[in-house]
């Protein structure tokens, strides 16, 4: 499939199945728009009439541009054909029962009020909870069974805040890293927190230990005390912005995220940006707030209209950051053309409910965190295993050609058929489609791509 | 090619000969947590 689009002055083709990008001049993109419909004789005539007033256009000219369209589809780099349908399954299949990541929910409970948490306020629709060692040392035990011939496990501490059960996760590390060597595994562990509870032991042990933290800070003073308050009301930024000051100041130069989520109230989120590299963080993401339509932190359709025109803003600024000798991450936008995933990656979907689980302070599993407090979603627990074998073939079977909806959308080996949680919570069915949710993402891969553009030619230069 | 300029990329057609050995890291495994996508993950095949 080729998507064609304009952005930052760039004319850009994609060729989805191949993962070729083009970067052309206006006529090379006229050709390739008619280039599937039309003769050699056709597009000479019809962009000869177009350019008229061009002199650097000639039929010559043109034919040339023509064969080389033509060479770059000889080459496989041009109308590639999608021949992945057939393979999309077969990875997930071949991988069989393997378990690689697991989400560890230690506290279903938390010490902030954030009204817009998915997680209600970190008790997922339940009770509160903490987990146990023992539950998290049977949650890791499940997983090196179930591991197969993976060596890399991941392991993410999650809540609620996972701060407020601190000694078991720094018990289920310690138990992790004995294990490493006598099963021949390599675990990553991530924390994401609120940073409420940061102190120099989190600092240290998390430095250490955490291969990436993922710190919770929404920008803006005024943005982030909205709605991430505590029980009595009150803000958190001016208690939680210098702990992770301290917290990344320290971490030298390893993995984290300052993650924000945007709303109805802050459509503008490259304020929230700009404020976050104000800070000194240079590692960001910013999500767009997951929530039922009715909500009112909902994203309405003219909010969804400026985040759109912010996601280019963002693109424009993080490459004068970068020409500054200043850059910065940006979550979304980070794509290594040269080494980034292969096809099998690109098709199998997300990985949740097969290879990725969330396991509850009591146990239980479920196919990722997004649906813990689901009944019907329970897989089984971290003793007996997945006992709901056809919610986990249900799971197995989403991938980027698995919804109707996906089939015409350039974007579907980036996403791999987007989160299945999302189109759940959108639809009812995890084979359903989050549309305005894809419709941000496919902005953000646009983006993310016409940066690249924009590197190679200053490159050139 | 004076109208085309096309930028160095991993061809995934290839990819489908020697991909999928499962270590690099799960989607939602990072820092989003709300909105999967795979194009930016990295290949961990060659650190295993």
């Amino acid at each position: 499939m080729v998507h064609q689009y304009q952005l930052g002055g760039y004319h850009i083709v994609l060729d989805t199945c191949s993962g070729a990008i083009h970067v052309v001049d206006e006529v090379a993109y006229d050709v390739i728009a008619l280039y599937p419909d039309h003769t050699p004789d056709e597009i000479a005539a019809a962009l000869m009439e177009k350019y008229a007033a061009r002199p650097d256009v000639t039929e010559a000219d043109l034919r040339g541009c023509i064969a080389d369209v033509e060479a770059l589809k000889a080459e496989g780099k041009l109308f590639t054909e999608d021949t992945f349908e057939d393979m999309a399954g077969t990875f997930k299949e071949r991988s069989g029962d393997v378990v690689k990541a697991l989400c560890l929910h230690v506290a279903h409970t938390c010490n902030l009020n954030c009204s817009y948490c998915f997680a209600s306020q970190g008790k997922y629709h339940g009770d509160r909870a903490l987990m146990s060692f023992e539950v998290g040392k049977q949650a890791l035990d499940f997983l090196i069974a179930h591991s197969g011939s993976r060596t890399n496990l991941e392991v993410d501490f999650f809540g609620g805040e996972p701060l407020m059960n601190w000694d078991v996760v720094k018990q289920l590390v310690a138990y992790a890293r004995t294990q490493e060597q006598p099963h021949h595994k390599k675990f990553r562990f991530t924390l994401t927190t609120n940073g409420m509870l940061i102190d120099d032991d989190v600092i240290d042990f998390s430095n250490r230990e955490m291969s990436n933290v993922v710190l919770s800070l929404d920008g803006r003073k005024e943005i982030h005390d909205r709605l991430r308050v505590d029980y009595a009301g009150n803000g958190s930024w001016e208690r939680i912005v210098p702990k992770f000051q301290k917290l990344v100041a320290a971490r030298g130069g390893k993995n984290y995220y300052m993650r924000g989520t945007f709303t109805h109230a802050n459509p503008d989120f490259l304020k929230d940006i700009q404020c976050m590299l104000d800070l000194g963080f240079t590692e960001l993401s910013m999500e767009p707030v997951v929530c039922k339509a009715d909500d009112p932190a909902a994203l309405t359709e003219a909010d969804r209209k400026i985040v759109m025109e912010q996601y280019e803003e963002l693109a424009g600024l993080m490459l004068a950051r970068e020409k500054e000798g200043k850059p910065f991450t940006f979550y979304h936008y980070m794509l290594d053309l040269t080494g980034g995933p292969c096809i099998y990656k690109r098709i199998s979907g997300c990985g949740s409910g097969t290879e990725y689980m969330a396991v509850t302070p009591w146990g239980d599993l479920y196919p990722c965190h997004q649906f813990v407090g689901e009944e019907r979603y329970k897989l089984g627990d971290v003793w007996n295993g997945v006992t709901a074998a056809a919610l986990r073939e249900e799971f197995r079977s989403c991938n980027a050609y698995a919804r109707p909806a996906c089939a015409d959308c350039w974007a579907k080996l980036y996403c791999s058929g987007g989160c299945a949680a999302n189109a759940y919570h959108a639809t009812g069915s995890i084979r359903g489609v989050y549309e305005p949710g894809c419709e941000l993402f496919r902005k953000r891969i646009e983006c993310a791509i016409m940066m690249k553009a924009a590197e190679a030619a200053e490159a050139e230069n | 090619m004076e109208r085309i300029k096309t930028l160095e990329t991993r061809n995934l057609c290839e990819s489908a000969k020697n991909g999928g050995c499962g270590e690099c890291q799960t989607s939602c495994q990072s820092a989003c947590k709300t909105s999967c996508g795979v194009a930016n993950q990295k290949c961990e095949s060659a650190e295993k």
